[in-house]
């Protein structure tokens, strides 16, 4: 056992009217402060395994980044315990305490204490940072002149040298360039094969599924459900596209989810489509305030995180008749058919509703809408099937 | 030393596929408990690597950042010091009757300024340093005490500046400068306390700072840092000033190393006994910021 959590409960008092000052708080001497709890974590108990590789998941306020602090030693649990096999390191965020007017060295060593390594410990491994980081011309420049892609680099860099027992590691995936992610991804693997044990707190089910050995899913400071990544991976977007799950929660919600099916050829609900079969996609689209200007659009993804394909649909560039303005409570359903050239896997679909307020003011919200997989296809080269127009002729 | 050092990572071979029977044996198998955030958390050594390493990285920052990074760290108090050595001995005039009145004036600006520097770098650092409470393991205390170190490297480095004004002027040496860091150490003891306390209240009320910057002005005209305590007549006044342990540091500082002739503290108290307000004030200082930091530290993260 590398992890062992029982029953922690975190309330936070969040007072309505916050007094900042002494100067405040002597203008009102006899102001009483009222509080709101807000039960962040209701009694969650797991254990993770060593050498385990964990998925923590959940939506936006769900309690899953306030486990992974309390795991961390940042907020303070009001009950329970937690126990850890060995050395923690979480990343919270990359590159912690990255100080902008230090050269890398400096920064190296700083952050490696802060992840739990030795000052000595941390200079042996500079060499080895930087060369993973593949910065070593430069070594003497100081950060703020480094461009973010190679600030994220060192920062990775050390947290994979950092070589704690036990990483927590908080949506830092989704980072650097596309051979920069590749490289992520060899790490993550390379770490689990080494013995450490993992745990990831993500809304990306394709990560969850491509790495973790096993997931939770956490809703409302509860764990619903615990094992095999791929149920939990559906039970999330079942959670979240539910009928009385209400939007996701976004900053700015001015569309949800009704509903979303994929269908075959007879209008048949289906989960998953066979090989060369029409994809069709319905999504019923409930406006939550008067949108303008509707512009729906969709991004397949593959397992791996590719973005297969996109396209979008608008009413009024379309001219197809369908309303260009939703009033607030009318609901839209965009039909999509897709000719099917795909080869076999597990997709990802996500779906992201654009609203116009004022021009200029335009709001993009995106949902995971539907994943699926494409069977029985003979092999394709590639992630498609073409149909090129080819000839030859013989030359003299 | 593990044999799993991440080794397979260092070399340039593509990641090979490991059965999990393969997996090198556990090496930390013992489950300890997470106790959560407070002020020390996290072993003793990793709490002094922490707090030596703000504070150089600090230091350097102002020192090596610019090539006359010596010259501007002095610049603040030798500029002090010239305003009001003018104000004193031209215009004031209440230092021509004390020997060695400009070297007096200086060494207190200098001594001085380490605690005001200390205490008010301290007051924003936690929560200039939020990025740090709020996403990694970090015992709390490190950050006050940090800022406070600083302060005393800048505090050495000055005085060698001072030193040197010593010696053009004809002052000392004495064999009471050894003594000196018997004054430096009640000196950093009081400023650290101070400074912990300001830091964790400044979470919670953010005027702090404000109000800090005038509390530490009265601070240096009230602590016998521009005038000897002679000047004081004996009374209420006095006597509320002598309850202030900087006072007794100043005064102590000034007969061991300006002024063998001045009076030392417990002259100028008149006995040890009447030093007994002035320690209960320093032992209450530094109970009342422990006490409260170690409160407050669990939730520092959360109040940010």
């Amino acid at each position: 056992m590398a992890v062992e959590i029982r029953d922690i409960h975190k309330t936070f008092r969040i007072p309505r009217h916050r007094i900042t000052s002494f100067k405040e708080r002597a203008a009102h001497p006899f102001g009483r402060i009222e509080y709101r709890d807000l039960k962040t974590l209701r009694g969650i108990s797991l254990d993770v395994h060593k050498g385990e590789f964990f998925g923590i998941v959940g939506r936006n306020g769900s309690g899953k980044s306030t486990l992974l602090k309390i795991m961390a030693s940042i907020y303070a649990a009001d009950a329970g315990t937690i126990r850890i096999a060995g050395r923690l390191a979480p990343f919270i965020e990359l590159g912690v305490g990255f100080d902008p007017e230090l050269a890398a060295r400096d920064n190296i060593i700083l952050n490696g204490v802060m992840m739990g390594l030795g000052r000595h410990e941390a200079e042996r491994r500079f060499d080895a940072i930087m060369d993973f980081a593949e910065l070593r011309d430069f070594e003497d420049l100081k950060l703020k002149n480094y461009s973010s892609g190679m600030t994220v680099r060192l920062a990775f860099a050390v947290m994979v040298q950092a070589d704690a027992d036990v990483l927590l590691i908080d949506e830092v995936l989704a980072v650097g360039d596309a051979s920069f992610q590749q490289k992520c991804t060899d790490t993550f693997y390379a770490m689990r094969n080494a013995g450490k044990t993992i745990v990831l707190v993500t809304h990306d089910m394709g990560a969850v599924q491509r790495y973790c050995d096993r997931a939770m899913l956490i809703h409302d400071g509860v764990s619903t459900f615990m094992g095999d990544p791929e149920e939990v991976g559906r039970r999330y977007l079942q959670l979240n596209f539910s009928k009385d799950s209400g939007a996701i929660a976004a900053p700015d919600v001015h569309a949800r989810i009704v509903d979303a099916w994929l269908e075959d050829r007879g209008g048949e609900r289906q989960k998953n489509i066979g090989g060369r079969e029409p994809i069709r996609v319905k999504t019923v689209i409930e406006a939550r305030e008067r949108l303008e200007n509707v512009v729906v659009g969709y991004h397949l993804y593959d397992v791996r995180g590719i973005h297969v394909l996109g396209f979008n649909y608008s009413p009024r560039e379309t001219g197809d008749g369908a309303p260009e303005v939703l009033e607030e409570g009318q609901r839209l359903r965009v039909n999509v058919e897709l000719e099917n050239q795909l080869a076999a896997g597990h997709y990802f679909l996500k779906c992201w509703v654009s609203r116009d307020r004022q021009p200029g003011d335009l709001t993009v919200q995106v949902f995971d809408l539907l994943d699926f997989i494409v069977y029985d296809v003979e092999p394709i080269a590639g992630l498609f099937e073409v149909k090129p127009v080819m000839s030859s002729e013989a030359l003299p | 030393m593990k044999t799993t050092t991440a080794a397979g990572l260092e070399d340039a071979d593509p990641p090979r596929p490991v059965t999990r029977a393969e997996r090198p044996p556990a090496v930390a198998d013992e489950l300890r408990e997470v106790k959560g955030p407070s002020a020390f958390g996290g072993g003793r050594r990793r709490f002094f690597e922490l707090l030596l390493l703000m504070a150089m990285t600090d230091f350097r920052k102002t020192f090596f950042g610019t090539v006359l990074g010596y010259a501007w760290s002095l610049l603040r108090p030798l500029l002090t010091f010239a305003v009001l050595l003018v104000v004193f001995t031209r215009i004031v005039r209440i230092g021509s009757q004390i020997p060695n009145y400009p070297m007096f004036l200086l060494f207190n600006i200098v001594f001085f300024g380490f605690f005001q520097e200390g205490t008010t770098t301290a007051t924003t650092a936690v929560v200039a340093r939020e990025s740090i409470v709020r996403k990694t393991q970090f015992p709390r205390l490190v950050i006050p005490l940090a800022a406070v170190l600083t302060g005393l490297l800048n505090l050495g480095t000055n005085l060698v500046a001072v030193l040197a004004f010593f010696f053009f002027f004809g002052v000392g040496p004495y064999w009471t400068w050894l003594l000196f860091p018997v004054l430096l150490g009640l000196m950093l003891i009081l400023t650290a306390a101070v400074a912990t306390l300001l830091s964790a209240l400044y979470v919670r009320r953010r005027d702090v700072a404000i109000i800090w910057g005038v509390l530490s002005l009265a601070l240096f005209y009230g602590s016998a840092v521009l005038f000897p305590i002679d000047l004081v007549p004996p009374g209420l006044l006095r006597d509320v000033m002598l309850i202030n342990p900087l006072v007794l540091i100043m005064i102590q500082a000034h007969q061991w190393i300006i002024d063998p002739g001045a009076q030392s503290a417990v002259a100028v108290a008149g006995g040890w006994v009447n030093l007994i307000p002035a320690a209960l004030v320093f032992v209450g200082v530094c109970l009342w910021s422990i006490r409260f930091f170690n409160r407050e530290a669990p939730r520092v993260a959360e109040e940010l």
